[in-house]
């Protein structure tokens, strides 16, 4: 069996960085395994721009965004593998990857990164009654045929759900000549980012239905039409909205969740909410030496973060691989009036060694709110906040010496206040 | 000209196929769809019953347990999954009682073994998240659990092993006899003739026999709706678990399947469409609150999946297996509803006996009872992994990320006979796109590796029944379109 210090699971924008950052904090043996013929992750698929505002103060595309990163990799003579899939992680940090050209190859790792991304909800999930045909297809899927094989799904398009794929690709199949009808949000409010609703949706016409679901799918080799109806505020269809809408394609943009079959596995315990694991303020899981970052942590509006945060888990995973043993995390970090989750979830009151950036969502939609950030019940930040949306991510910094000046910390919170 | 020509792809044709493949005969299959197990064979409860249901003395009866025993050699020879997870009758009232003990006393005379009747505490240790209400249980060891599509797929690979023909598209749309000899006339235009003509049309058995006989059926389909659950649910019920009948009608089943998922269902309601695999609001809504009798806390959120499908009911309420009164060497399988599954293979030796009293049957000197195993990469240890990627580099590539199939599986079930030709075919072989994210990830490559081994446009990759496609034409293709229509 192989010995490497870190081994990364993933070679999207969480794996990248993570590997990136590995290096330059000094891991004596690194290895990558990515699943794909590339690497870049779903990166690769989103051809559209809007990339790197925060991390490069450009505007890049998807496959832009991940060109820079791998550079990198090949310039550090990052060592990775395509092609490879993982199929087993241990609570002992071993490592089961198959390819082609290796077959089985076991690794012993010192620190594991977790790096797998997300998945979309399918159709199964989220009860869409009526036929069995053929036409209705995840977003992230068929962004797959559009942009990567260069086929078309379909040319008559309805949107269920409004999370930005489905928003991106309501823009994309229009610039390719199909006529998308409509985007059905089943909430009062959109999940995608406000920018994704003007220049996908507002800027070619195309209508955005709150409070509205597809109630029947009708069909019976491919999607011939759709029925939407209206919502009430517990979200149960209102009798008598239907409407028939025809199309022969639909597409689903209704969530996405964290990929964690592997990390269950080594008994990484994960949070009902997030459905990422439960970590500490240096992404290290329940399980020691096993770090996760990225969408397999939780799911991020913008790639920027997921670059911040998973260099900074790569720090922690060399740490650890070096024999670094930090004190266990004993401040819970709360998600408090407002809040939907925080990652991290806790940390440690020894050990302090950078500033604490926490990162979450809110529950709905706020105007004219303030975010803040209380340490034993006393607020330390206070930010106004004109809107806030679940859709963007949020973040509050506690400067490192904020942390230390403390005598004790007892709990940390994060809400949102009058 | 053939000695049999059998109508219907499913259950029913392919037991029956596959064991008169035993004798020197030719055989012929003439299959509607695409592909077999198309209609109620692929979608069904999947349980292999013990046999405690049945009326003594109805076909039902007899033949139940009968087959049920045959499982493990079948499940062997022809390698499909195959597990005796054994099934729980729930009681939730002491009045009750005598029910279940009728149930026990009906199913030991159908010749059905290991029946008793546990107590509550006996039930909560096989079952931690029954139902506080249920007081006592039939337990039956002898029940199993099988893959429907996966079984009628081995029987019919095998039967093509040993000789049979099976024509897809060919929908029989006439059928007459002259002397002694059946016509079969098919949509495609195609004529097909036999000495003898066998019936196993499933929900359209009744429209063929009635063509040729004067005793006439009546199928009526009966949908039933199912949910199905995420793997990681796994051990959350360990038996099939059926009810006694309660005020709410006939119960459903909550149980594990072969592959480790769990399911629920299905209602019961009958319909006139014989196409109609829709799945309803109302119908989920019966199953999960007939559910909820049987287990409580059941994890919703991890429905992956939903599903009708139809079973082809009899007026009569039993089997009607045998040859028409009325028109010699016309052999019908019809009204086999549940458990139909559970009794094919015995229905289908019933079958050849019939076919045995007026005509000798010369075995085959080389019937392979076996089928060619099927690597499932997933099952294997990683010794044998290893193994396998060097032997052929296509099985060390990771396909569906959900169930581990691996691009050797799936090329194999393209190549093996009667392999597939659609995504569907593909899935139900192989399970790739089957698991938790319904083929998200890997619908493209299916596609892509379909259109390669089968040598056609990628754009005429069918989902499962013609006209089916997954997608319409190259990006810009749809601006030529457009052009045109201007």
């Amino acid at each position: 069996m192989r010995s490497v210090d870190v081994v990364i699971v993933g070679g999207g924008p969480a794996g990248l960085a993570a590997a990136v950052s590995a290096k330059k904090h000094g891991a004596d043996s690194i290895l990558m395994l990515e699943r794909d013929a590339s690497l870049g992750g779903i990166l690769n698929q989103c051809i559209h721009s809007g990339f790197g505002l925060h991390r490069f103060k450009e505007e890049l595309t998807g496959p832009e965004y991940a060109d820079r990163y791998i550079k990198l990799v090949e310039e550090l003579n990052i060592p990775y593998l395509l092609n490879t899939t993982v199929i087993d992680i241990t609570r002992e940090r071993k490592v089961t990857a198959v390819n082609s050209d290796d077959g089985v190859i076991e690794i012993q790792a010192g620190a594991i990164i977790i790096a797998a991304g997300c998945r979309e909800r399918p159709a199964g999930a989220i009860n869409i009654f009526g036929d069995r045909c053929a036409g209705i297809y995840t977003a992230g899927t068929a962004q797959k045929f559009v942009n990567i094989d260069g086929y078309m799904p379909g040319k008559k398009i309805i949107i269920l759900g409004s999370g930005d794929i489905g928003l991106i690709m309501a823009r994309r199949m229009t610039l390719e000549g199909a006529k998308v009808e409509a985007v059905i949000e089943i909430m009062p409010f959109s999940s995608g980012l406000n920018r994704n609703i003007v220049q996908c949706l507002n800027d070619f016409n195309i209508p955005l239905y709150l409070s509205h679901t597809i109630t029947s799918v009708n069909g019976k080799e491919r999607l011939e039409s759709v029925v939407v109806s209206e919502v009430d505020k517990n979200l149960k269809p209102i009798k008598g909205t239907e409407r028939e809408v025809e199309c022969d394609t639909l597409l689903l943009s209704v969530g996405l969740l964290p990929e964690n079959e592997m990390s269950k596995k080594a008994d990484v315990v994960l949070s009902s909410i997030t459905g990422g694991a439960i970590v500490n303020e240096r992404f290290e899981t329940s399980t020691p030496g096993i770090f996760a970052c990225g969408n397999v942590l939780h799911v991020h509006d913008l790639v920027d973060y997921v670059s911040e945060e998973s260099e900074h888990a790569a720090k922690y995973a060399v740490d650890f691989a070096g024999g670094r043993r930090y004190s266990p995390s004993d401040v819970e970090i709360k998600a408090g009036n407002g809040v939907r989750y925080t990652v991290p979830f806790k940390m440690s009151s020894k050990d302090i060694e950078d500033d604490l950036t926490i990162r979450f969502r809110v529950t709905g939609r706020f105007k004219d709110k303030k975010i803040r950030a209380l340490i034993n019940g006393e607020p330390v930040i206070s930010r106004a906040e004109p809107a806030l949306a679940p859709g963007e991510m949020q973040t509050v910094v506690i400067r490192k010496e904020k942390l230390e000046e403390q005598a004790e910390i007892k709990d940390i919170m994060v809400e949102v206040a009058d | 000209m053939t000695d049999v020509l059998i109508i219907g792809g499913g259950i029913c044709g392919s037991t029956v196929a596959r064991e008169l493949s035993r004798y020197e005969l030719s055989i012929t299959v003439l299959e509607k769809g695409v592909d077999v197990s198309s209609g109620t064979s692929k979608a069904n409860s999947g349980i292999v019953h013990a046999g405690f249901d049945a009326e003594p003395g109805t076909l039902k009866g007899k033949l139940n347990a009968k087959s049920n025993a045959m499982f493990d050699r079948l499940a062997k020879e022809l390698d499909f999954p195959f597990r005796r997870s054994g099934a729980l009758v729930l009681c939730f009232d002491e009045a009750d009682m005598p029910k279940l003990e009728e149930l026990k006393a009906r199913g030991e005379k159908n010749g059905v073994e290991g029946l008793t009747i546990i107590n509550r505490d006996e039930l909560l240790k096989l079952e931690p998240n029954i139902s506080d209400n249920a007081v006592a249980a039939l337990y039956a060891p002898t029940s199993g659990i099988v893959c429907p599509y996966e079984m009628t797929m081995a029987f019919a690979e095998n039967a093509v092993q040993n000789g049979a023909e099976f024509k897809f598209n060919e929908k029989a749309v006439s059928v007459s006899k002259d002397g002694e000899i059946f016509t079969v006339k098919t949509e495609s235009g195609h004529e097909y003739k036999s000495k003898i003509l066998i019936n196993a049309a499933g929900l359209y058995a009744d429209e063929i026999n009635n063509m040729l006989s004067e005793r006439k059926l009546k199928i009526q389909p009966r949908k039933g709706e199912y949910s199905l659950f995420d793997k990681a649910v796994f051990g959350f019920v360990n038996h099939t678990i059926f009810q006694l009948p309660t005020k709410l009608g006939k119960g459903v089943l909550v149980t594990p399947t072969v592959e480790g998922n769990m399911l629920i269902g299905p209602n019961a309601e009958d319909v006139d469409d014989k196409t109609d695999v829709s799945t309803t609001a109302e119908g989920h809504k019966e199953i999960f609150e007939k559910a909820e009798l049987s287990v409580k806390n059941i994890p919703y959120k991890q429905i992956i999946k939903s599903f009708s499908g139809l079973r082809a009911h009899e007026s009569g309420d039993d089997f009607i297996i045998g040859e028409a009164p009325d028109c010699e060497n016309f052999i019908n399988m019809a009204g086999i509803e549940s458990p139909g599954l559970s009794s094919a293979p015995a229905i289908a030796l019933m079958v050849v006996d019939i076919i045995k009293e007026k005509h000798s049957l010369r075995p085959k000197d080389k019937f392979n009872p076996c089928r060619r195993p099927v690597i499932r990469f997933r099952d294997l240890d990683n010794e044998e992994r290893d193994r396998v990627i060097k032997e052929n580099p296509a099985y060390g590539r990771i396909v569906c990320r959900c169930e581990t199939v691996t691009e050797g599986e799936i090329i194999d079930a393209i190549h093996r006979p009667l392999g597939a030709t659609t995504v569907e075919g593909i899935k139900r072989r192989t399970r790739a796109g089957l698991g938790r994210c319904q083929s998200g990830f890997c619908s493209p490559k299916l596609v892509e590796i379909l259109a390669r081994e089968l040598g056609v446009d990628i754009t005429e990759v069918r989902n499962s029944v013609n006209g089916s496609n997954i997608l319409i034409g190259k990006d810009k293709l749809i601006g030529d379109i457009k052009d045109e229509k201007r």
